[in-house]
């Protein structure tokens, strides 16, 4: 009776030592695996990219190839953009970072000085080499009857969008429909805003878009921690009446998810989103990867790179490609950050940081 | 060779015939009921809803979700993981589980309730104080990068925040059971001339041994398993740093449902292969006590 008790038991052991020399394997392994030949870069990009750059890295990968004759193999992270800036602080070696919003790369900057104070100088267009807007995406038929944003508070109808204050994305949404709303009370002329003469008036345009943006969230069932959390939401899950999203988004859900249980409403204005790239000085530096680092966020602008933007429905900056693409993304009267909000910097602290505006509006509704 | 005459009453207490009356026959139903009512609510629904995803679009989609690079080097992390944390943890929980259960010493409370200080706290909090011990702004963050050796956002990072999700498990299984079975074998052992060593290898651990193989079972499924210390250490590097559960959370979010419930339907499966093992071992035990 004894044997076989020890015989299971020794069985038992031999599998826990099996294990440990697994393990050792394993290291050794991991170990191994940095040292190959090619050139690795690391691109920390926020979550709706992951489709593009998956062909972007294919792209430049292969014309390096061509032009150098060195192999090179680019590594991804997608994660909530907010987050990823996060982790490049605390040390996320990334070459390059490619997020949703400049305040992102502006905190990297700030919190460790990773890289140079005039990083957005660096590349063409804001170092946004691709942009989006923000648009709807409403129920088939589109039974609400949503065309612009002050359908969106109509009676009866509910909204989707994320949290603004743990998504790139939901910012966007939140600063469109308050730009919207200043742009309507200000008659269209967005200079106003910069004219003492008007003081007044921007006052009163600035209480008549807190009340839309107030009236707004309070349609909204569910507050998404990021943006595809809110379009599985809607699409999925089949709630609420209207998402507001990018257009990027929009499109890409139009054609992966329940074709013709969807479609796009294009608002009459919205706002000019610019997703920035930038090269992280100290990590380049440190591994010499530099000038491929500065190539392949050079290749974005090129025909090919912003060809492929196209095709996963960011608006590339080359006319050309856009006018091909026309069809994907119809004219539509867009403002920047720049021309209400100053910069993200500004717009963050009087909104989305602790006791902003958003608080506020968003507080006064939970009571 | 385990269980004293305490063991033995309470086996024939038990083993007693009982009144067996319509009420308390209706009452045993009734318990019966409502615990598989709650095990098809929660557990067999979910579970074959995740097979069914995974299989919506036929074998062969579901095959080839393993053909892809990134979801095998998912699995080889999760498996490097798990192969590296279940032995150290397995020889931490034994020390501990000795020192606690055979020795008497100042601070054995604060040992055991540290002990489960890993079941207390939420996850992500475990892997956030390993962000601010070894960030670039944490406490060794300078010291490591000048040395270029990197903890977070790589392997080390994802087993350190796995051990310390998955140490309290050995610990814990073993402790109540080394207490209860007292030192008596242990002092025969040692007043018959045996060492140490011996006293623990032959007479301690055969003892305690299926406690100690379920702790590693419940160890092991934790470790693999594990995602929100993970998630907030891996960087989500694709490829490099995502395990399992980070990257089905991953092919989800891409719209790749057959990918993501396909490699769920893996860890589910590794899952089951623990339990058949478990019950697999018990059944074993079972047989050799008759």
């Amino acid at each position: 009776m004894n044997g076989t008790h020890m015989n299971v038991w020794q069985s038992v052991l031999r599998a826990l030592r099996g294990l440990g020399v697994l393990a050792a394997a394993a290291l050794l392994t991991a170990c191994g695996d940095g040292q190959s030949s090619s050139i690795t870069l690391l691109n920390v990009s926020y979550d709706p990219t992951r489709e593009f750059y998956r062909d972007v890295n294919a792209a430049f990968a292969r014309e390096w190839l061509e032009q150098t004759g060195e192999r090179v193999s680019i590594r991804q992270s997608h994660a909530g953009s907010g987050s990823q800036a996060r982790a490049v602080i605390d040390g996320l070696d990334a070459d390059v970072v490619t997020l949703a919003l400049a305040y992102d790369i502006d905190s990297i900057q700030r919190n460790g000085k990773r890289l140079a104070a005039n990083w957005q100088t660096r590349f063409p267009d804001n170092s946004s080499p691709y942009t989006s807007t923000i648009v709807f995406l409403v129920r088939a038929g589109n039974p609400k009857q949503i065309r612009d944003w002050p359908d969106l508070i109509k009676p009866g109808v509910s909204v989707v969008t994320p949290n603004p204050k743990t998504s790139g994305g939901a910012r966007w949404n939140y600063l469109a429909a308050w730009g919207y709303a200043l742009h309507k009370e200000l008659g269209g002329d967005l200079s106003r805003l910069d004219d003492p003469a008007a003081a007044e008036q921007v006052r009163a345009a600035e209480a008549a878009a807190e009340a839309f943006v107030k009236e707004l969230f309070s349609r909204v069932p569910v507050l998404d921690a990021g943006a595809r959390g809110a379009t599985n939401t809607f699409v999925q899950r089949q709630i609420g009446d209207v998402l507001i999203a990018w257009e990027n988004e929009a499109l890409l859900a139009l054609r992966e998810l329940k074709p013709g249980t969807v479609e796009i409403v294009v608002p009459s204005t919205s706002i000019l989103a610019e997703p920035p790239v930038a090269v992280v000085d100290t990590v380049v530096d440190r591994r010499g990867t530099r000038q491929v680092a500065e190539a392949y966020l050079k290749f974005l602008y090129s025909t090919e790179g912003q060809e492929l933007a196209a095709k996963h429905y960011f608006r590339p900056r080359n006319q050309e490609v856009l006018e091909k693409y026309r069809e994907q993304f119809p004219p539509i009267e867009l403002f920047t950050i720049a021309e209400v909000f100053q910069d993200w910097n500004t717009a963050h602290a009087k909104h989305f940081a602790d006791g902003g505006v958003f608080d506020r509006i968003y507080g006064v509704k939970a009571q | 060779m385990a269980g004293g005459p305490n063991k033995a009453l309470l086996a024939e207490i038990a083993s007693r015939p009982g009144r067996d009356t319509i009420a308390s026959n209706l009452i045993k139903w009734g318990f019966i009921a409502v615990s598989l009512a709650f095990l098809a609510a929660l557990l067999f629904a979910p579970l074959i809803t995740v097979f069914a995803t995974a299989l919506s679009k036929g074998w062969q989609m579901y095959i080839a979700s393993f053909e892809d690079s990134d979801t095998l080097a998912a699995i080889r992390l999760t498996l490097t993981t798990a192969a590296i944390v279940v032995p150290l943890n397995t020889v931490f929980g034994i020390c501990a589980a000795w020192a606690i259960a055979k020795f008497e010493f100042k601070g054995k409370s604060v040992l055991l309730t540290l002990i489960d200080l890993p079941i207390a706290v939420s996850p992500v909090i475990s892997g956030l104080v390993y962000v601010l011990l070894f960030g670039v702004h944490g406490w060794f963050g300078l010291w490591l990068q000048e040395h270029d050796i990197s903890i977070i956002y790589a392997l080390p990072g994802i087993v350190l925040a796995t051990m310390f999700v998955t140490f309290p498990y050995v610990a814990r299984e073993l402790i109540p059971l080394m207490q209860q079975l007292g030192n008596d074998e242990e002092e025969a052992a040692i007043t018959l001339g045996a060492g140490g060593l011996m006293t623990f290898f032959r007479v301690t651990l055969p003892k305690v041994r299926w406690g100690l193989v379920y702790g590693v079972i419940l160890c092991n499924a934790r470790a693999m398993g594990e995602f929100g210390a993970v998630s907030v250490i891996s960087g989500h590097i694709r490829g490099q740093t995502t395990t399992m559960p980070l990257h089905v959370e991953m092919l989800y979010n891409e719209y790749n449902f057959v990918g993501a419930f396909a490699v769920a339907s893996l860890l589910t499966m590794l899952a089951v292969v623990t339990l058949v093992i478990k019950t697999l071992v018990e059944w074993r035990t079972g047989i050799r006590k008759h």
